[in-house]
């Protein structure tokens, strides 16, 4: 038989016990995470951030739109891949498009994508990467594929009025391999990339 | 060469999972069987008033699950209502009483669904003294509640299926809190980040303003992975660049979510006395795994719909760093688990690829599994599976010596038709009262036509299932979808336990049956067919119309 009095004293062990592990699961253990990222591994848990002098350019892990403020890309820049983040690449908004495969806008976007791709890089809209023409998931993603890296090559150079063949290089210099060898894909941050080009010049 | 790479990956982690498979099973076994208490946590049971060697009876065990999961239930929602005058609130509201009760009824659950997008939603106080303990503590009670079903098979007549407090304490303490310190410490080294820093802003490269968040995101999210929880601190989760950097910490994660959920069959079989047992039950849930992979994986890389082959791979609400092998096999762990993390958007998934991870939560999310609840549904089905095999022959049921009586039956007859009744329910109540109808088509559906039923069916099944995922393009911050996902999530959690745990009680307080010639060896290749056919054909025959209406459509259209 279950009395009353006994509901209560099971609650009221339920409460203490939820208040203990608040303080122990909650605070304590992160407090101390925190504690020990800040002491021993500070640059990653601070967000692997890049600095150009004083300033903070951006993060490492965080990708970027090289775009002016009509959203319309920036031909001397190395390209990142298409964000439904906020208006593209808002830290502050991290989001897929979540559009799916038959969806009309996600279809009419692809093909705008691929025929600005074509034409401002001077390639066959059948050359451009399947990373060229989709927001990623996180609308937040730093890197692109070498394919498309290495597409954009002669505009940036032309651009900039530097040789082809100089960015070629710097462009398969920042290819990264899969991690291990064999996970993932090879992939090329923008933001460094971008950085490293500026540098180029300088 | 792809596909190479694809196979080196899901070996990597079948071999990482499989060194894990004893020390951790063993080590579960020990802590759930053992009879001696730290000094500190004899300390906290007098604080708490529990005597931590007083046995429950299965009802007094379930009073307390419910009891304490109405408190934590209490708090979440408390907290998420006082953000407004909580520290490091990152200057957030109060968080509105529908999306709160959801919040609660997620975390709680075991679900960590989410209505909001955290960025600008959730301060860190709420994170971490509300749903952070949540990771924790519900983890710790669906392991609770497995392992006292796994007493009950093992003892006879006996009245108690153990402590739940001494359980909820180890499972958290010993068990979930070092393996979350070691792991939240591993993220911070790939890249995951964990201050309390806030926005920061900067000036980016081509001269626009980026607002980069902050947070203490490693701790949780090793947590949210370990007690297959899934609540992103981020609205794009593990697809996050800062909770998932690169594609090892993406493998790690996995590694992580599968880690005790393929790890109990080897405490079932320790505490029932026959390690076979444990392995039968991995088999089944490995070959389940294995297929589903399979058939994810080839529905992604072929990149079938109208947008992937126009652009020439499915590459939509996919990460460079992961690609779509990494994308695939992190959906599969994280759906055939109730973890509901994502590292690619499902929505945007093919529409075949898509059923995919709905199919997974269908079959009731037991291969392996959420932590403790894989395991509790594994074995409902297994009773389900020896009572049909006794039909067959002609003999009265038995598992583990124990006899699968009518009360066992009914019990785990009512276990397999609560999920289906609320996922079809719940998504058939979304299209059939007109006011809700008009709602959900204009507000919360964000893809038109098929795909946008296949939404609302994708959040029906994730919520009763407690999984978490979503075809997130739906808005189901409103009305009917916060309170209606909220009392799926409930309902899908608890009302299964207790029936569990009625089962745990009655099983406990058998003796024993002698195998004879005529039992059903339930440790060979046979059984593990038999049971993989029970768990396949129970979902096909309820979940196949309402598929055929939604993902089977539109990719076969």
């Amino acid at each position: 038989m279950v009395t009353t009095r006994t509901t209560m004293r099971t609650h009221w062990v339920a409460l203490r016990t939820m208040l203990i592990f608040t303080l122990v699961l909650g605070v304590a253990y992160t407090i101390v995470v925190t504690g020990i990222g800040q002491l021993a591994l500070p640059a990653q848990a601070n967000g692997s951030v890049i600095r150009s002098g004083d300033d903070i350019v951006g993060s490492a892990l965080i990708g970027q739109s090289f775009t002016d403020a009509d959203w319309e890309p920036l031909p001397e820049w190395f390209q990142s891949r298409p964000s439904a983040a906020g208006d593209g690449y808002d830290a502050g908004a991290s989001s897929g498009s979540n559009y799916g495969p038959e969806n009309a806008d996600l279809i009419a976007a692809i093909e705008e994508r691929k025929a600005q791709v074509a034409e401002s890089n001077g390639v066959s809209p059948d050359d451009v990467p399947a990373d060229a023409l989709t927001a990623s998931a996180s609308g937040l993603d730093p890197h692109i594929s070498p394919e498309y890296a290495l597409l954009q090559v002669p505009r940036v150079a032309a651009e900039r009025g530097l040789a082809e063949a100089a960015v070629r290089e710097l462009v398969e210099s920042r290819i990264q391999a899969r991690d291990l060898g064999y996970l993932g894909e090879p992939t090329v941050n923008v933001l460094q990339l971008n950085l490293a080009l500026a540098e180029l010049e300088g | 060469m792809d596909e190479f790479f694809a196979v080196a990956q899901a070996v990597t982690l079948a071999l990482a999972l499989a060194l894990i498979y004893r020390p951790l099973g063993d080590y579960m076994a020990h802590l759930y069987t053992s009879d001696s208490d730290w000094r500190i946590e004899r300390g906290l049971y007098r604080i708490v008033g529990v005597d931590p060697r007083s046995e429950q009876s299965w009802r007094a065990y379930t009073r307390a699950v419910l009891a304490f999961s109405l408190i934590g239930a209490l708090l979440v929602y408390a907290l998420q209502r006082a953000q407004a005058v909580l520290p490091y609130s990152l200057g957030l509201p109060a968080i509105p009483e529908g999306l709160s009760f959801n919040t609660a009824a997620s975390f709680v659950s075991n679900t960590n669904w989410q209505s909001y997008s955290p960025e600008v939603t959730m301060g860190y106080t709420v994170q971490l003294a509300g749903l952070a303990v949540q990771n924790f503590v519900s983890a710790a009670v669906g392991i609770a509640v497995a392992v006292a079903l796994v007493r009950g098979f093992a003892r006879r007549r006996s009245g108690t299926i153990g402590n739940f407090w001494v359980d909820l304490f180890r499972g958290s303490f010993r068990l979930l809190l070092p393996l979350a310190l070691v792991s939240s410490v591993v993220l911070i080294v790939g890249g995951v980040v964990q201050n309390f820093n806030g926005f920061t802003e900067i000036t980016t490269l081509a001269g626009t303003t980026q607002s980069l968040p902050g947070g203490p995101v490693a701790s949780q999210e090793a947590i949210k992975e370990l007690g297959t929880n899934g609540g992103g601190f981020f609205n794009a989760n593990s697809a996050h660049p800062f909770e998932n950097p690169t594609a090892w910490t993406s493998l790690f994660e996995i590694v992580l979510l599968l880690a005790i959920p393929f790890a109990l069959p080897r405490t079932f079989g320790r505490m029932v006395g026959s390690d076979k047992q444990g392995y039968a039950i991995l088999a089944v849930m490995a070959t389940i795994f294995v297929g589903s992979l399979v058939a994810l994986s080839i529905f992604e890389a072929n990149g079938a719909g109208t947008a992937p082959e126009l652009a020439g791979g499915a590459m939509e609400g996919k990460e460079q760093r992961f690609g779509i092998f990494g994308s695939a096999l992190f959906g599969s762990a994280s759906t055939l688990t109730s973890t509901g993390a994502v590292n690619s958007m499902h929505d945007s998934f093919t529409a075949l690829g898509g059923m995919m991870p709905m199919l997974n939560m269908m079959l009731g999310e037991v291969a392996p599994g959420g932590v403790g609840s894989g395991l509790y549904g594994m074995l409902v089905l297994a009773v389900i599976a020896v009572f049909i095999a006794g039909l067959l022959v002609g003999r009265t049921p038995e598992y583990l010596g124990k006899k699968i009586g009518p009360r066992e039956i009914k019990l785990a007859s009512l276990y397999i038709l609560v999920t289906p009744t609320l996922v079809l329910a719940g998504t058939a109540l979304s299209f059939a009262i007109p006011g809700v109808r008009e709602d959900v088509e204009s507000i919360s559906i964000w893809n038109p036509g098929i795909h946008g039923m296949s939404e609302v069916l994708y959040a029906f099944t994730s919520a009763s299932n407690n999984n978490g995922s979503a075809f997130a393009g739906l808005t189901a911050n409103t009305p009917w979808l916060n309170t209606a996902l909220g009392v799926a999530m409930l309902l899908g959690r608890f009302v299964p336990i207790v029936l569990v745990l009625a089962i745990a009680g009655s099983l406990a307080a058998q003796d024993k049956t002698p195998a004879t010639a005529g039992t059903l060896p339930t440790h060979r290749p046979q059984f593990v067919g038999l049971l993989i056919g029970v768990t396949v054909i129970v979902t096909a025959l309820t979940y196949f119309p309402v598929l055929a209406l939604g993902p089977l459509a539109e990719g076969l259209s």
